[in-house]
């Protein structure tokens, strides 16, 4: 089956970069996929189906880790033992944090008045602020290897990704 | 079996004898079973030609009956007909909120509803497996023996409850199950593969009491399903409801009996298939008292009364969209399976939707059947072409935990693809606290009391610590017929406790154990039957080979050896068709041992026969 103890990157055959062709990804996932996953041993021992599933939900917790831009910031930081997921330390700076309290105000009054527009205009604009962030990232991670540097910009993207997130609920909440 | 072993070398090996594997799509209103033959999908019609089996199990004086012999008993018996049992897999009573639309005689018990029938209380895991016990029957007459492997169909939408209550049917009507198959996915691989399908499709699936959506990448042979959504509540059968509501106010009907309600809901229906195709239908009935009900239902009467069921499955279809990260417009094509998407305003509205027709080249009824038969067939190990794809599906609710007031938080969110396993750490809150209540549930709501409870179980032994210090890790492990295994373990100090459960909907073990126990003495009939079945393919396989290998090489023994094999083959053909498995079992052996002499010259033949004419340089590695 597989080697649990490889890293997500290692399991697809990938190198461990930020930016890289989604394409390859989902390939590589599928073709994994295709070797391990539990219905190829559905006439299996008990054992070979335990490892299947096994098998199967890593490649797809692999999977799901590097996929999103945010996540797979995060598992690069975890690869050199820098944390920018636990909440021990939420310093962001000021300028930041601002910016982001201001649009989620906005985004509250928007949701009360049901004013779909004014969420909309919010959510591109916190989805391009992300992508800028992205391309910043690609350059600390990939280029200058500056991986403590880098830890502030993904503690920003993982913040504006659960923005984004909350006002597209709050879209879906007057939507439907 | 030695005669078996014999291929000619250089050619491939004699096929291995194929799996009877079915699939089954096990419907509110109708019921079907598919299997693959010569590499296509079909269904199983009964020896009247008829595909459908209706979902229905009549309790009565003559025992149990299912199908179309108790479709004929809903309106003299309704209470004792249990139609739509569906509905009921995995809920209790307080969840079915049109419970009093059932004539039923309910029993209000932990965890599952369940029915006061003639035979006695039945839980719907019990009809259900009735039902499937007759489908199981029907598919060993068809394939001529016992089925080998099945897959059974479920709403996408249903939770870890009602997936567990149809594996439990299933188990309980002595169903070899490979997997849970999700019912629109079981319709896009039918659909996929038939037409080599690439890019986002989406499957709109209207079935007799449940509605899905699902939203599926077709790519490179991949069926990902991206999101998935739906209401296990809502299906033909309350467009049914409707109608049935129209005609007691048209009529000015006083309050029914139960006959009278059965009846009028069996012309509802009618009325309703009639409107697929014509402009009016009429409805014609005498009740108990006398009482004539002569009705014309229109089309545009119909498709008003119903609009906001209509309305209602659009809300799964954008939320299902927003979870996959598309629009209307990203969609190639629309699949509508169910019977109930044949009512022209569903088509219409699927049309507006997603501004294009609907694909409704395969017919609704069939295609999730087929498409269960096809993967059966793969799970089970028969080979066929094009059989190198893959299916990647997701859970549609998220599975969490209670935590501190009451709220719920997720440790799986929804639509996250199968298998998947997933860890989280608790703690203690209180000073010396050494044991810590688990309590498993799905749903999307913040607070507990708003989602479905789905297991509670203590993890105990914790060393006492302050609040805080220990570390109570929880797995979440969804396998790939999306069903939950909890652990939980304390690891903080080394001192580890692992408590394993399987969700239960409510079932005991004792009574799981129960039904089994009442199942016995059935299921020791199932199981000679299954024995000599088995015996009786073994014999006929067994009998042709011998024949075959008498007439290609006959020459390789003398007279005697001839004499006690053809004197094992009559003692076999005698004992065919008897019901002794066991003398059968033995003729099998003695002609096995008779022909083994046989065997083993014709293998030497074979290989003398291969060498002759090759290199010699071919046969030095």
């Amino acid at each position: 089956m597989i080697d649990f103890s490889r890293n997500y990157f290692d399991l697809f055959g990938l190198a461990p970069a930020f930016r890289f062709d989604n394409a390859v990804l989902d390939r590589a996932f599928r073709e994994l996929q295709t070797e391990v996953h539990p219905d190829r041993f559905a006439g299996g021992s008990d054992a070979q189906k335990r490892l299947a599933l096994q098998s199967s939900a890593r490649v797809n917790e692999a999977y799901r880790a590097l996929k999103d831009p945010v996540r797979r910031a995060q598992y690069i930081l975890r690869l050199h033992d820098i944390d920018a997921v636990g909440e021990t330390d939420t310093a962001l700076p000021l300028e930041f944090l601002e910016r982001q309290l201001e649009r989620r105000e906005q985004a509250a009054d928007a949701q009360a008045a049901g004013d779909v527009a004014t969420l909309a205009t919010l959510l591109a604009d916190a989805r391009a602020e992300s992508r800028a962030l992205e391309d910043r990232l690609a350059q600390l991670l990939d280029g200058d290897r500056a991986f403590a540097t880098a830890r502030t910009q993904v503690r920003e993207l993982t913040f504006l990704a659960k923005l984004a997130e909350d006002i597209d609920a709050m879209l879906a909440s007057i939507e439907t | 079996m030695a005669l078996f072993q014999i291929s000619e070398p250089g050619e491939a090996p004699a096929p291995h004898q194929r799996k009877r594997a079915i699939g089954i799509d096990l419907g509110t209103t109708n019921s079907l079973v598919a299997t693959v033959r010569n590499g296509l999908a079909v269904v199983l019609p009964d020896s009247e030609g008829r595909p459908l089996v209706p979902s229905i199990v009549s309790y009565g004086e003559r025992g149990v009956e299912t199908g179309y012999a108790a479709m004929a008993r809903q309106t003299d018996d309704p209470q004792n007909t249990i139609v739509s049992v569906k509905r009921m897999m995995g809920r209790g009573l307080a969840d079915l909120t049109d419970a009093r639309r059932f004539p039923y005689r309910f029993v209000d018990t932990p965890g599952m509803v369940k029915l006061a029938t003639r035979a006695g209380v039945k839980s719907p895991v019990e009809v259900s497996a009735d039902l499937l016990r007759g489908l199981r029957e029907r598919a060993e007459t068809s394939l001529a023996g016992p089925i080998d492997g099945a897959v059974v169909t479920v709403p996408a939408y249903f939770d870890d409850a009602q997936r567990q209550a149809t594996k439990d049917a299933a188990q309980l009507a002595g169903l070899p199950i490979l997997r849970l198959l999700n019912e629109p996915t079981a319709a896009a691989i039918a659909y996929g593969l038939d037409n080599a399908s690439e890019g986002v499709y989406a499957v709109y699936d209207l079935g007799g009491g449940t509605f899905d959506i699902s939203i599926l990448r077709l790519s490179r042979g991949v069926f990902e399903v991206l999101a998935t959504h739906g209401d296990s509540a809502l299906g033909g059968d309350d467009f049914d409801h409707r109608v049935f509501c129209w005609i007691i106010e048209a009529a000015k009907l006083p309050p029914l009996s139960p006959s009278d309600a059965r009846l009028l809901l069996v012309r509802a229906r009618e009325a309703k298939e009639n409107l697929s195709e014509h402009e009016t239908a009429s409805i014609l009935a005498t009740l108990s008292g006398g009482q004539a009900v002569n009705l014309t239902l229109t089309k545009a009467i119909f498709t008003e009364i119903t609009a906001n069921l209509v309305a209602k499955t659009l809300l799964p279809v954008r939320r299902a969209l927003r979870d996959a990260h598309l629009q209307a417009a990203d969609i190639k094509g629309v699949v509508l399976v169910g019977g109930a998407t044949r009512m022209p305003q569903i088509r219409r509205a699927v049309a507006e939707f997603f501004g294009q027709p609907p694909l409704t080249n395969l017919n609704p009824d069939e295609v999730v059947a087929l498409g269960a038969a096809v993967q059966a067939n793969k799970l089970a190990g028969n080979r066929e072409r094009d059989d190198d794809w893959l299916l990647l599906d997701v859970i549609p609710l998220s599975l969490g935990l209670e935590t501190m007031g009451g709220l719920t938080e997720k440790i799986i969110p929804r639509n996250s693809t199968i298998p998947v396993s997933r860890a989280q750490e608790f703690t203690t809150y209180k000073d010396g606290q050494t044991a810590m209540a688990i309590h498993v549930v799905q749903g999307e709501r913040e607070k507990v009391a708003d989602c479905r409870s789905l297991a509670r179980f203590e993890l105990r032994g914790i060393p006492p610590m302050v609040a805080g210090a220990a570390r109570i890790q929880v797995t979440f492990q969804v396998d790939a017929d999306g069903l939950l295994d909890v652990a939980a373990r304390e690891q903080g100090t080394g001192v580890e406790s692992t408590i394993t459960v399987k969700p239960s909907y409510g079932l005991s073990d004792g009574e799981i154990a129960k039904m089994l126990a009442d199942s016995f003495a059935h299921a020791a009939d199932d199981m000679q039957a299954r024995a000599l079945a088995e015996a009786r393919v073994d014999a006929e396989q067994i009998a042709a080979a011998t024949e075959s290998a008498l007439t290609q090489d006959g020459d390789l023994i003398d007279r005697d050896e001839r004499a006690a094999i053809d004197a094992a083959l009559a003692t076999l053909r005698r004992l065919h068709d008897g019901a002794d498995h066991l003398a059968l079992r033995a003729a099998v052996e003695s002609l096995n041992h008779a022909t083994a002499e046989l065997a083993a010259r014709r293998m030497d033949r074979s290989v003398a026969r291969a060498l002759t004419g090759k290199r010699v340089d071919a046969l030095s590695d």
